[in-house]
């Protein structure tokens, strides 16, 4: 099924539709006034964006230095080629130690990976511990948005949901209420948990340290609770030095939600004492983006989700229309050279008006990759025929004067004279759900001669 | 060949030419210190945290009527001996913790908060409500003045808390108390 298909579905409910796009746009506004207190953003974005250069031409060496600082301070490091490689190690890490339960922090890597229904397979309970993500592992969902995992529930569905599983009272949907009753029952996870897993926000070459960074203290209070501590990271997330640390805080909160900072932004060195600290490397098609020159500035992103918020699209069709762990523009950019064939519809799945690009903190060129993977994707023959024919069409009459002025006017008298049915049925998509402007009656051209000869 | 040489020959084989790493802004001129306060409470209040006067802290801390508390700061004497604590889950009964807290960040709010002040690493986590001491010499402007002053790896675990626990998962509205603390007080001291 296409992202278009899947976006009409959800379009469906219109007063939803509007809940969720101006839900989104709050986020959006938030983040506008945030970044309004800091006068010298853009040269911070500048500076964020060339810090990721630096790092994507120098990442072998600054993952060696990560691994050789890392492995000082006591923390063991594996190296993983792909998804099934990451599950298989976080599962021998558990095995070994003998447990049979975990808590998890927010971590896209872990989603890409599959590691929740890989671990469940095992016989591993996986508790996430994100009030979002933990409404829709209950709900056995995936998560809608990067940062806001359940932004597209109401608070009656998330009401009924805990009503159901956690025997909230019936009816109840106050957030402050349904908050509290997750509380309580994740404090019980997190005082019986004998692993927690989190993902990586940075990881520092200089150091051998990892940041993670949230707003409910989740992550901290599985890490420190439980006596093993693991954390996933994709090849991508280490920056040089800490104190490029000071650069990506200042952005990343404040692109993300609009906040100055997040919460708690935690910085672990060492295991502690009696505990074991595991960091697992992640390629799983990292390196191969890297090798495309066009797309490899996806690599930078700090997952802060902005593109999201503002996008157009997103905010109309949802992040389930994407089908793919990371929605949205950043996503529409990372998903095709995953699997072109599945997710290249995605290159379309935007106006290409830009404002992805401008809201992203690292200044990843977002709307120009779609355009190049429009591209890529018809030169591979993936295109739907939908669009395959008109632009084939396009592109003749587009090359011949004589063609293009004759179906200029052919088409200007065809829609004033056609039936309705002819222009607005299921195979005109531009006739569904509007009415097509009136056709002048002449075009710029022809209006253009006809003023030089007036004037002449 | 191991996982790790493979990516490793991978990234050699497919990353670009050498970009430069660019230099961090300065630290901002002496003047600019004296707005540093007036922000750092602004933003802080923004996050729902609150002010109490370090005259005030032992009054406020009994009117509260907490029953556990853990103190690693000489101003209050908590009633639960730190030192004795050998499994983090034994600090799961604390009500209040009071903490000093290393640098504080006019911009953001937040505060450096290290293994050493905090004792338990768990500890800034597991209170149901938490007091932050900051000296007021130990405010900076920003987060590059703040990396400065403190070196992440000197302890094997530190933290910038910039509030109390909260989420807004639930239609993005605002729940104080997620999963740490419910409260955050800070008291700033001379």
């Amino acid at each position: 099924m296409s992202h278009a298909k899947r976006a009409a579905t959800f379009l469906l409910d219109e007063s939803r539709t509007d809940w969720h796009d101006q839900s989104l746009w709050q986020v959006r506004s938030k983040r506008d006034g945030s970044i309004a207190g800091i006068p010298e953003w853009e040269a911070l974005r500048q500076l964020g964006s060339d810090i990721k250069d630096n790092v994507l031409s120098n990442l072998d060496t600054y993952l060696e230095q990560f691994e050789e600082n890392a492995r000082a301070n006591g923390i063991v490091v594996h190296w993983a080629k792909d998804a099934a490689e990451h599950n298989a190690i976080v599962h021998g890490i558990l095995e070994k130690h003998g447990v049979d339960r975990i808590v998890k922090s927010k971590s896209m890597l872990t989603e890409e990976c599959h590691l929740n229904e890989y671990l469940t397979e095992q016989s591993v309970e996986v508790v996430d511990t994100d009030l979002g993500e933990r409404i829709i592992q209950l709900k056995k969902e995936p998560p809608s948005h990067i940062v806001m995992p359940a932004i597209h529930l109401k608070k009656e569905e998330i009401g009924q949901l805990f009503h159901e599983q956690l025997g909230t009272d019936e009816g109840a949907s106050d957030p402050q209420y349904l908050t509290e009753a997750a509380r309580q029952h994740l404090r019980e996870k997190f005082l019986a948990a004998k692993a927690a897993v989190t993902g990586v926000n940075f990881a520092l070459a200089d150091t051998g340290g990892i940041v993670v960074c949230t707003n409910e203290g989740n992550a901290d209070m599985g890490v420190h609770l439980a006596p093993v501590q693991i954390h996933c990271m994709g090849i991508e997330k280490v920056i040089p030095k800490a104190e490029h640390l000071g650069v990506f805080t200042r952005l990343l909160g404040r692109s993300a939600t609009g906040q100055p900072i997040t919460i708690y932004t935690s910085h672990h060195h060492k295991p502690k004492p009696g505990g074991e600290m595991h960091v697992v490397i992640v390629d799983n098609g990292r390196t191969r983006q890297l090798g495309r020159e066009d797309f490899r500035n996806s690599l930078k992103c700090i997952r802060c989700g902005a593109c999201m918020n503002t996008c157009p699209i997103y905010r109309r069709s949802g992040g389930h229309s994407y089908d793919h762990t990371i929605p949205g523009p950043i996503g529409s950019i990372l998903s095709p050279g995953i699997d072109l064939k599945k997710h290249g519809d995605l290159a379309f799945a935007s106006t290409l008006c830009g404002s992805c690009s401008d809201v992203c903190p690292v200044k990843i060129d977002i709307h120009d990759q779609l355009y190049k993977w429009r591209q890529v994707v018809s030169q591979e023959g993936h295109l739907d025929t939908s669009k395959r024919l008109p632009l084939l069409g396009a592109g003749t009459a587009l090359r011949s004067n004589g063609l293009y002025n004759f179906m200029g006017k052919a088409a200007r008298v065809a829609l004033n004279l056609a039936p309705r049915a002819a222009i607005y049925n299921r195979f005109n998509a531009w006739g569904k759900s509007r009415e097509l402007p009136e056709s002048p009656k002449e075009s710029f051209k022809e209006w253009y001669d006809r003023q030089e000869k007036h004037n002449a | 060949m191991s996982s790790k040489a493979a990516i490793l020959a991978d990234i050699r084989k497919n990353k670009p030419e050498d970009r430069p790493l660019p230099s961090l802004p300065p630290d901002p001129s002496e003047s600019a210190t004296d707005d540093w306060e007036v922000a750092f409470r602004e933003v802080l209040a923004a996050s729902k945290t609150t002010f109490v006067a370090p005259s005030e802290l032992a009054d406020y801390i009994r009117g509260a009527g907490y029953d556990t508390i853990a103190s690693n700061v000489p101003e209050f004497d908590g009633n639960l001996d730190l030192g004795t604590i050998a499994d983090p889950l034994q600090l799961a009964g604390v009500d209040l913790a009071i903490l000093p807290a290393r640098v504080g960040v006019a911009e953001n709010g937040a505060m450096w908060v290290s293994e050493t002040e905090a004792v338990h690493r768990i500890l800034p986590f597991i209170t149901q409500h938490l007091i932050l001491l900051l000296d007021r010499q130990d405010l900076v402007g920003t987060m590059h003045e703040a990396y400065r002053k403190i070196r992440v790896n000197d302890t094997g675990f530190g933290v910038f808390i910039a509030g109390p626990s909260k989420t807004a998962d639930i239609e993005q509205s605002l729940v104080i108390g997620a999963h740490g603390p419910r409260s955050l007080v800070v008291c700033l001291r001379d």
